[in-house]
């Protein structure tokens, strides 16, 4: 009846299952250049079934234009699967690691602030300290704001994952 | 039994039934075309892949199989790609096949090496690059059965010149397994129900036609719907000819350039019926004052077409053919009288602009296309190039033949028309095949000329030649201030250049000499090309400007009566 009206946009996360093929990530990740989406994060590793990745991407958009790229998604020839899980009870998770600048002064503070995260330390040398997190990307973003003090010297993000809770999933089946 | 990668080619394409591929050969495919002479199948010798990938499109949407255009690596593969893109855009089944350097190559910029599966990537329906000869005839299985079924498409495949000549046992795999490709074909029942009750209910009902009815072979269904149920037909340009435009029923293109009482009818329609249309912008122009009073039902087999550029009442995802004839006997007879008597008293208007060129004794183009209607009965395959020919062809050739227009749409390819013609003229016999084409669209392609002596084709052109890149300079007298920037063409004498390749050329400069001109050409029994010295600055109506309803058309000229 009337044109698709622009809503607010939204952060929604898919979950892509894709045959483990040659070109087959360089299709999806090009659908959405040629769509004019932009990726806010994705991820990308093998899935329970041999010869199927799975993928994570988090995008920007309004309910009509999400709806628009899980449908040309799903035109790809080797994509198998394509859901929204970002209204499903859901787990969503990424993990980061943080190089920080440390010092003798400022080793146990930053190692105080990691335990409220429930973060770990992974690395320690005598200028610096590599901290592991995972969690939601609030939760990831508010550690980083608060180590930002202390010298921010590398952060490197994996982008969030998700899995749906409880028996029911994205499969291949 | 043990082939070579070639052969293997060949071997597949024979059981797909091909027998023509257009193409041109290369570096990288000389070992494929060495083992071309062992099988059934012919190969058209074009002069510009761009011009190969056209002519397996013609092929494609005059057959309604699968065409095949085959190239070499680099600028071969890259010259491939505004005519696979067309293709795709239009859904019409083609495989176009390159050659590729080899296998330890790859990746080293190597002599007319390109990555042309990268490159391809958005224009295509699917692609392959080959480097195991292992994997090369389950991958040409697919790419047929990819580009012919759901929604039509364009693959590539892009062999490695090294697996060319590799040896393995060959297997012809039997089956198809792609678990991520299921084309929805069935309409459901349920949504077929409610699109019966919808039209029951509705007063001012139109169907939209697309290319999608022809491609589904469901053009007879359609016909017997609008005359069942009493309901105007309005198509998109893909969709010309799928009803007779003598019919009382057609109302003919809408959209940009549609008639007025075609544009107002879906205006002012309470029920729009789209079926395999996209609902592309130059029918709908903006989308928010598209059809304001329509509920609308949209019948395609692409999920994704759904609520892309109009938001959909009822969507029936389906095969045309299949959702027809499901819905069909559903649909109770009416007659939708005080509908079709609003829609003729909107005819009026036009009818009193074509009083302007019908009454004007300048050599305009509606009276060409009229006259080439009229000598060829609206029977002949028409393919028309892109621009105000385009228009002018869509707007006065009366098709009475289904299929019977073959135009570059959704790309709006100018150079389309030639090359596209010599497949279709490859793939059928049965029908005279005449190009429309303007003067800066044929010099895009016109090298084509000799594929088509060589292949000695009775391609018939129509040249509605204005000097000018006409569409652009209509837009700049319109909208841009007169300022012809880059718009006059000088072009070279066409009849002497068709001569110049052996094809007869008839130069008409007068209305008085147009009838007897086609009669000639007709009269030639192999190619022959007619050059029209129309108006120069003639220019199409009813033009929609851009950001307007289609309703808010632009009727004529404010030059005098010109249109």
């Amino acid at each position: 009846m009337s044109a698709i009206i622009e809503g607010p946009y939204m952060e929604r996360t898919l979950v892509v299952l894709l045959e483990d093929k040659p070109g087959t990530l360089s299709h999806v990740v090009n659908l959405f250049r040629r769509r004019n989406f932009n990726i806010e994060s994705l991820t990308v590793g093998h899935s329970e079934t041999p010869g199927i990745s799975r993928l994570t991407v988090v995008v920007l958009g309004d309910n009509d234009r999400i709806e628009q790229i899980i449908k040309q998604l799903r035109r790809l020839v080797n994509v198998t699967k394509v859901s929204d899980i970002s209204d499903d009870a859901a787990v969503i998770r990424e993990m980061t690691m943080i190089k920080v600048h440390c010092k003798p002064g400022t080793r146990s503070e930053i190692h105080d602030l990691a335990n409220i995260y429930r973060a770990q330390i992974i690395d320690v040398a005598l200028e610096s300290m590599i901290i592991e997190i995972t969690g939601t990307q609030d939760k990831v973003d508010s550690l980083i704001d608060l180590l930002r003090p202390f010298g921010i010297k590398e952060i490197s993000r994996t982008g969030s994952m998700g899995m749906v809770r409880g028996l029911s999933g994205i499969t291949n089946g | 039994m043990k082939l070579n990668g070639a052969q293997i080619v060949w071997e597949c394409l024979v059981r797909e039934g091909v027998e023509t591929v257009f193409g041109i050969t290369g570096g990288k495919v000389i070992p494929l075309f060495h083992e071309m002479r062992n099988y059934p199948i012919k190969q058209v010798v074009m002069r510009h892949e761009q011009a190969a990938a056209h002519a397996a499109d013609g092929f494609a949407r005059a057959t309604g199989k699968v065409g095949v255009c085959i190239a070499t690596s680099g600028p071969g593969a890259t010259n491939l790609i505004t005519g696979i893109a067309n293709a795709q855009m239009d859904s019409s089944p083609i495989v176009a096949i390159t050659g590729q350097v080899s296998v330890p190559e790859l990746g080293t910029d190597a002599f007319q090496e390109v990555d042309i599966t990268g490159i391809s990537m958005p224009v295509v329906k699917h692609n392959y690059l080959i480097t195991d000869i292992n994997q090369l005839a389950e991958a040409l299985r697919e790419s047929f059965y990819i580009a012919r079924s759901g929604r039509p498409g364009a693959v590539l495949v892009d062999i490695a010149v090294n697996v060319q000549t590799a040896l393995t046992e060959f297997i012809y795999p039997e089956t198809i397994s792609l678990p991520g490709y299921k084309p929805h074909t069935r309409g459901s029942i349920r949504q077929i129900h409610q699109a019966v009750d919808m039209l029951a209910e509705s007063d001012k009902p139109i169907i939209i036609a697309g290319r999608g009815v022809l491609v589904a072979g469901a053009q007879d269904l359609l016909c017997e719907l609008s005359t069942r149920a009493n309901i105007p037909v309005v198509t998109t340009l893909l969709g010309k000819s799928l009803i007779p435009d003598n019919s009382p029923l057609c109302l003919g293109m809408g959209g940009m350039h549609g008639e007025s009482y075609t544009n107002m009818a879906l205006q002012n329609a309470d029920l729009i019926l789209a079926i395999g249309s996209r609902f592309d912008d130059r029918l709908t122009s903006t989308a928010g004052t598209f059809a304001p009073k329509a509920r609308i039902i949209h019948m395609d087999i692409e999920p994704a077409e759904i609520g892309k550029r109009i938001r959909v009442d009822l969507p029936i995802v389906g095969d045309a053919k299949d959702v027809l004839e499901k819905m069909l006997p559903l649909v109770p007879a009416s007659s939708h009288e005080a509908w079709i008597t609003q829609i003729e008293s909107w005819r009026v208007d036009t009818q009193s602009r074509e009083k302007g060129w019908q009454e004007s004794n300048e050599l305009v183009p509606q009276y060409v296309m009229q006259a080439l209607s009229q000598a060829t009965k609206g029977e002949a395959i028409v393919i028309s190039d892109v621009g105000q020919n385009q228009m002018w062809e869509a707007q006065y050739y009366q098709h009475l033949r289904a299929g019977g227009l073959i135009s570059s749409g959704g790309l709006g390819t100018m150079g389309f028309a030639l090359p596209a013609a010599i497949g279709v003229a490859m793939g059928r016999s049965d029908a005279p095949v005449w190009v429309v084409a303007g003067d800066g669209g044929f010099q895009m392609t016109l090298q084509e000329l000799a594929t088509v002596v060589q292949e000695k084709l009775p391609i018939k052109i129509a040249l509605l030649n204005n000097g000018f890149l006409g569409m652009v300079r209509q837009w700049q007298e319109l909208f841009f201030d007169h300022n012809y920037e880059g718009t006059p063409l000088l072009g070279p004498d066409f009849c002497m250049l068709a001569q110049a390749y052996g094809i007869p050329g008839f130069r008409v400069e007068s209305k008085e000499d147009v009838v007897s001109a086609i009669e000639q050409a007709i009269a030639v029994k192999g190619p022959a090309l007619i050059d029209f010295r129309i108006e120069r600055e003639h220019n199409v109506f009813p033009i929609v400007p851009v950001g307007k309803a289609i309703d808010e058309m632009i009727r004529r000229s404010g030059k005098g009566d010109q249109a």
